[in-house]
């Protein structure tokens, strides 16, 4: 299979997987610490307010889409290549994403990280 | 940071990084996937690596929601980012692919940025997040 195939799986990976990150964060967040709401009220009610937060459904759908994108690229490139790059790309992404819409304090430590993964990403394409 | 924090980290990085080798090892006994014959994606659970590794996927992503219920999503993804490591020892000694030395030092460097920010703090406080909203709404006040 050709790079530009591999590539451009490892690119829809990462958007699609960013949406489903960033969804499923901001649905984790509503619900609130899941350790600490199993403990007072139990696995079932857990279960019950995830599965009614909005965000979580259309974050699963996303990372459903995401992870078949995945296994498509996974069949056309090597381990190596395709899961450590699209996971990194998604870090990047997920670091723009989650200061835009999450209003996360993505500080210079963030910052020098997403530079950091990104020359790695580079250096795997090599 | 708890110990139960730290587990349910390590957690995400071990089910995560054995997950996505099974699944790699099960697609290549599956073969190369044609766009053309997309539903075969589907079929390829039938394979026992698949199906293990989505069993492991699982688990992986029943930690990664527990941890984003309490740190923040720049947080979560570096601070379980050695699984990165361990899929490329996997790749090298289970899978027996080739792992040439700018991909360790690929691998290398995207670890080192990743476990660079875990010294941070896990959450953004909610009043600090207010904070600079605030911060921002007042500057665009003044433009207009």
């Amino acid at each position: 299979m050709s790079q530009a195939y591999v590539w451009g799986a490892i690119i829809a990976v990462a958007a699609i997987s960013t949406i489903g990150d960033v969804l499923l964060s901001r649905a984790m967040k509503q619900v609130g610490d899941l350790g600490e709401l199993r403990r007072t009220r139990g696995v079932l009610v857990v279960i019950g307010r995830v599965l009614r937060t909005p965000s979580f459904v259309l974050g699963i759908c996303a990372l459903a889409l995401g992870f078949f994108s995945l296994l498509i690229g996974l069949s056309w490139g090597d381990l190596s290549l395709v899961a450590p790059a699209s996971a990194s790309l998604t870090f990047v992404l997920n670091a723009i994403a989650a200061k835009v819409f999450l209003h996360e304090r993505v500080d210079h430590r963030r910052w020098m990280a997403a530079l950091l993964v990104a020359g790695g990403v580079a250096l795997l394409s090599l | 940071m708890t110990l139960r924090k730290y587990l349910v980290l390590a957690g995400v990085t071990f089910f995560g990084s054995v997950g996505d080798s099974m699944l790699a090892h099960g697609m290549q006994q599956v073969g190369s996937v044609s766009l053309a014959h997309l539903p075969s994606v589907v079929l390829s659970i039938l394979n026992p690596w698949v199906a293990v590794g989505i069993l492991f996927l699982l688990g992986f992503f029943a930690t990664y929601m527990t941890a984003l219920s309490w740190a923040d999503l720049t947080y979560v993804l570096p601070a379980t980012s050695f699984g990165y490591v361990i899929v490329a020892l996997i790749a090298k000694f289970a899978l027996h692919e080739h792992v040439s030395p700018m991909r360790w030092l690929g691998i290398l460097l995207i670890t080192a940025g990743v476990g660079f920010v875990t010294r941070g703090p896990e959450l953004t406080p909610p009043k600090q997040a207010g904070e600079r909203n605030l911060q921002e709404a007042v500057p665009t006040a003044v433009e207009r």
